[in-house]
This record gives structure tokens, C-alpha cells and sequence, in this order.
């Protein structure tokens, strides 16, 4: 077996490895595994690449190894889980800087050596800087609005569409000219520029509560940017592991979609969320009738009566890492000898699984989180729903209301138990700008504060009941 | 006009995704952040190409642009694979105990 036979051989072993251990994480008992045995076979693929007879400097993988494993490292170590989608969000975007960079490489070392390149080449160095680009910049604006470092409301301006239709265009043909031309510096340059601006205006125009959509169509790029450099270099390693990732992440969105009862355009150009006035002023004259405060107190002498609970979490519960809390007040109702159940909606949260990941970090056995199809059902036969943070995944009027805009939406049912507790900071509507009616439902009762806060005075009231 | 090489290649891309698709879609919603963290781990598989650029020594500039790329994808790699590590490290916890 020659070397380059040897190297090929061990990306096929690592692509095995890849696609193993994605299947063990079909099980949470298996998936510990799956992810060790994925990072196993990266491991593989590395040291192989470090044999291939081109490479001959090593200073500079040594040092890239280094910095980039200390960043990854501390960070990955270090993480709250609270924080988890901006994590995911600036890992997404990080995939695609390599891939714009090692296209861009690609391409320098191809000028140097006067190799034009030719057949698909030139298509997969376009696809790379563009899919890689737009996934670095439209990440890193996603990073910005889930750390809040801008404001998570959608950002509108005169013209948007035109000026994005325009840049849309200009892209298109930038796309043309280098795809023709793939060794000019200035076409790549342009090209660069222009996605990483399109990546920027892209998700400006996206709410938060549309967050875990937007994170999972940027998982998606970073494999597919990735899958595209495989091309520019054939290498199959990278084709392989860039269409699992992407994949896996347009699964995820359309999963997310799915949830939301919305087409992934509406979620991209719908600017949902945005305050639109004239609903928000003909939603509030009508009949809403009052929301009525109560304190942990009054909530501790129903629980005192309850023998089944369903907690539903949402953003809230995150933002004010109420996590513990809740596990502490939901053991002390489990020794009181009620039922506590967690019903989790696809997109509560902002990513994918966020809720889990929280409840699972408080030690919260992963057996009582129940999806939405499985849970909705127990609903009527349930004393008390406590709804901690979670607004339009609750929201009633996505069933009856069909002037609503989440009509349609596939909500938890709350409103169908016995009781209804919802925690929640003010009145506020939720991201969707949308009113919950809810809130003003006979046998719901509305406890204002911060989640954690509520939920620990909650735990004591029950406690000294 | 498409090369051999091209061929070969679409060819996998296409295999690959169906078996993504395939094996993607058994992982319950339950583990759906881990997925995409560890997602991001093996999507840093550009570092194969990073490393490629910045260790051949013909074009200063490719192996700068290398260097970069191979920073970029290890923070992918490694904080991928360790921060799903953490958290599947906490779904596996013996849930009887808790119960």
C-alpha cells in the first residue's frame, strides 16, 4: 500500500468512525460514546494529513494546533450551559472562516504555481467563499443577539428588501465572473466581501424566538462550506464529514420549521417579531379581560392539593438560570408524593435541545422530559401546569385564534389542566410580539418575577405549607 | 465538462447525505444540542485542509491563510468534541437515582 493509498484509507476509516458515532447518538446511553469514537476518527484523519509529502513545514500546523486547541479547549471547559447557543453559534461560524480560508489558500498557492484550475474547481471555490462567508458573518451576528450584545428584535430599515435583492444580484455575479476567472485576487476579494455582507444582512432582519432556526440552517452551511472545500481540494474526507454536518442541520431545520408551522422564507424574510402596530393596537382593545397576580403562597395551596405537575420551561427559565431551582421545587413536590412531569417544546429556547441540555445539567433524570405530541394528551388530567418563561409555545391562540399570526403552531396545552401557574417577568408579549390569552383564562394565575427568584420561594412556601 | 475525479466525488457527496439523513434522523429531540455541538466538531474536518495549506512551503501567503484556517477549525474540533463530551456526560447520569 502506497502512502497516499494509506491516507486515503484512514479518511474512509474516519468518515466510519463519523457516521458511528453519529448513530450512537440516537440514545442518550450510547451517545458519550458516539461522540468519542467521531472525535476518534478526527483524530485519525489529522494524523494522516500530517504524512502527506506536501507537507513539510510544520511550525506553523503546530502553532494553529496549539492556539486553536487552548481557545477551544478552555472554552468548551469553561461554557456555562445556559450559553450553549452562542457556543453553537460562534462554532458555526468558525467553520466557515476555514473554509473561506483554506479556499483562499488554495487559490493563492494556485496563482503561485500558475495551475488554473479547471472542471469543478472553480464552481467549489465560489461555493466555498460564498456558503463559507455568509455562515461566518450571518454566526457571528447570531452570537451578537443571543449574548445581547445587540438587541435580539428584528432590525428593519427603508428598502431592505431592495437593497438585499440588489446585493443578491451583485453576488450572483460575482459568483459568474470568478467562477470564470477563479485566480483573480480581486474577484476573490469581492466575493469575500460580498458574502460576508450578506451574511450580516441576512440575520439582522431575524427575531429570537426564531433563533433555533437560524442556528441550525448555519450548522447546515458550516458542513456544506465544508463539503465544498473537500471539492476544491478532492479530498474526500471533507466531502464526506461536510454532508453529514449538512445533513444533520438541514434536518434540524426543518424540525424547527415544523414546530413553528412556518416555511423557512417566512422565517428568513418574515421579520416575525417585528412591532407591527396596528396589530398590537387591535389585539389589546378586545376583550382580554385581566390577568390576575397571585404570590408562591397562594401557588403552594394548590400545590398542596395537586398529585400531578407539568413544569414547561422556556427562554425565561434560561436567562434567569433558574434551572437548580426548579429541580430543588420539583423534588420537593416528588417527596410531597405528586407527579412531576417536564413537557418540552421543539423551540423552546433559542437552539435546538436548549431545554434539555439546562434540566439535564440540574440533574433532572432525562425520562421525565416528554415531547409535545407524547405529553399534550396528559394535559386534562393534570392538576397544575407551572409555566416557567415559555410565552408563544403556550400560546393558546394558535389554536383557536385564526387571526393570530402563530395560528397553526403546534403549542403545549396547557391551558387544558385544572391549573395553570405562568411565571413570568411582566406582561410583556413574548419575541412573536404577539398577546397570550392565557393570561387571562379563568384557571390560569400569573406570578410576576424572575423565574429563579419565584421558583425558590415557590420550593420554601410548599416546603412550610 | 466534469473530470473523473469530480465524478468520484459528487458521487460520495450524494451516498453521504442519504446517510446522513438516514442516521440524523433517529437522534431524538432530547439530544439535539449535543448533535449540533458535535456536528460542529467533525465539520472542523477542514482542519485536513487547513493543515495542507499551511504546510506546504511554496506560497507564503497560502500557508498564513493555512495558519488561520487551522486555528479557526482546532477551536472547532476540540471545543466541539468537549463541550458535548460535558454535556452527554450529563444525560448519562444514572437517572434511577434521582427518581
Amino acid at each position: 500500500m502506497s502512502s497516499t493509498d494509506l491516507i486515503q484509507f484512514s479518511y474512509l476509516v474516519a468518515a466510519v468512525l463519523f457516521i458511528l458515532g453519529l448513530r450512537n447518538l440516537s440514545s442518550p446511553k450510547t451517545a458519550a460514546l458516539g461522540n468519542q469514537m467521531a472525535a476518534v476518527g478526527m483524530l485519525i484523519a489529522i494524523v494522516a494529513t500530517l504524512m502527506v509529502q506536501g507537507v513539510v513545514d510544520y511550525t506553523l500546523i503546530v502553532a494553529g494546533i496549539v492556539v486553536g486547541g487552548l481557545i477551544g479547549g478552555v472554552t468548551a471547559l469553561r461554557i456555562k450551559m445556559t450559553d450553549m447557543p452562542q457556543m453553537v453559534a460562534l462554532l458555526n461560524g468558525f467553520g466557515g472562516a476555514a473554509s473561506v480560508l483554506v479556499a483562499g489558500a488554495e487559490v493563492s498557492s494556485r496563482i503561485t504555481a500558475g495551475d488554473v484550475p479547471t472542471g469543478i474547481i472553480p464552481g467549489a471555490i465560489v461555493a466555498s467563499v460564498l456558503i463559507g462567508g455568509v455562515t461566518l458573518t450571518g454566526s457571528l451576528i447570531a452570537f451578537a443577539k443571543l449574548q445581547e450584545l445587540m438587541r435580539g428584535a428584528p432590525i428593519q430599515y427603508p428598502a431592505q428588501q431592495y437593497i438585499n435583492a440588489l446585493l443578491a444580484l451583485g453576488t450572483v455575479a460575482a459568483c459568474f465572473f470568478l467562477g470564470m476567472a477563479p485566480l483573480d485576487p480581486q474577484l476573490f476579494g469581492l466575493l469575500v466581501g460580498l458574502a460576508l455582507l450578506l451574511g450580516i444582512l441576512l440575520v439582522i432582519p431575524i427575531g429570537g424566538a426564531d433563533m433555533p432556526v437560524v442556528i441550525a440552517l448555519l450548522n447546515s452551511y458550516s458542513g456544506l462550506a465544508a463539503c465544498a472545500t473537500g471539492f476544491v481540494l478532492d479530498n474526500s474526507a471533507l466531502v464526506i464529514s461536510g454532508s453529514l454536518v449538512g445533513a444533520s442541520g438541514l434536518i434540524l431545520t426543518k424540525i424547527m420549521c415544523d414546530a413553528m408551522n412556518r416555511s423557512l422564507a417566512n422565517v428568513l424574510f418574515g421579520a416575525f417579531g417585528a412591532v407591527d402596530a396596528s396589530a398590537a393596537a387591535g389585539g389589546e382593545g378586545v376583550d382580554q379581560g385581566t390577568a390576575t397576580a397571585y404570590t408562591p403562597i397562594d401557588a403552594a395551596v394548590i400545590f398542596s392539593n395537586a398529585r400531578s405537575v407539568i413544569v414547561v420551561p422556556g427562554y425565561g427559565m434560561a436567562v434567569a438560570q433558574a434551572q437548580h431551582a426548579v429541580r430543588e421545587l420539583t423534588d420537593t413536590l416528588a417527596d410531597n408524593g405528586i407527579e412531576v412531569n417536564f413537557a418540552i417544546h421543539p423551540v423552546a429556547g433559542r437552539m435546538p435541545g436548549h431545554m434539555n441540555v439546562l434540566l439535564a445539567e440540574a440533574d433532572v433524570p432525562y425520562e421525565r422530559l416528554v415531547e409535545m405530541d407524547e405529553i399534550n394528551p396528559q394535559f386534562p388530567e393534570t392538576d397544575v401546569a407551572l409555566v416557567l418563561g415559555a410565552n408563544d409555545v403556550v400560546n393558546p391562540a394558535a389554536r383557536e385564534d385564526e387571526s393570530s399570526p402563530i395560528y397553526g403552531m403546534p403549542v403545549l396545552e396547557v391551558d387544558r389542566a385544572q391549573h395553570v401557574f405562568v411565571i413570568k417577568r411582566s406582561m410583556n408579549p413574548g419575541f412573536a410580539g404577539i398577546q397570550n390569552p392565557l393570561f387571562f383564562k379563568d384557571n390560569t394565575m400569573m406570578i410576576f418575577g424572575d423565574a429563579k427568584k419565584v421558583v425558590i420561594e415557590l420550593n420554601d412556601a410548599v416546603k412550610n405549607y | 465538462m466534469l473530470e473523473a475525479p469530480a465524478v468520484a466525488a459528487l458521487t460520495i457527496l450524494i451516498l453521504a447525505l442519504f446517510v446522513g439523513v438516514e442516521v440524523i434522523s433517529k437522534v431524538p429531540p432530547l439530544l439535539h444540542t449535543p448533535l449540533m455541538s458535535g456536528s460542529n466538531a467533525i465539520s472542523g474536518i477542514t482542519v485536513v485542509g487547513a493543515i495542507l495549506a499551511a504546510g506546504s512551503e511554496h506560497d507564503a501567503v497560502a500557508q498564513w491563510l493555512g495558519f488561520a484556517a487551522v486555528v479557526f477549525a482546532t477551536v472547532n474540533v476540540v471545543g466541539g468534541f468537549l463541550v458535548t463530551n460535558r454535556m452527554l456526560a450529563m444525560f448519562k447520569k444514572n437517572p434511577k437515582s434521582d427518581a
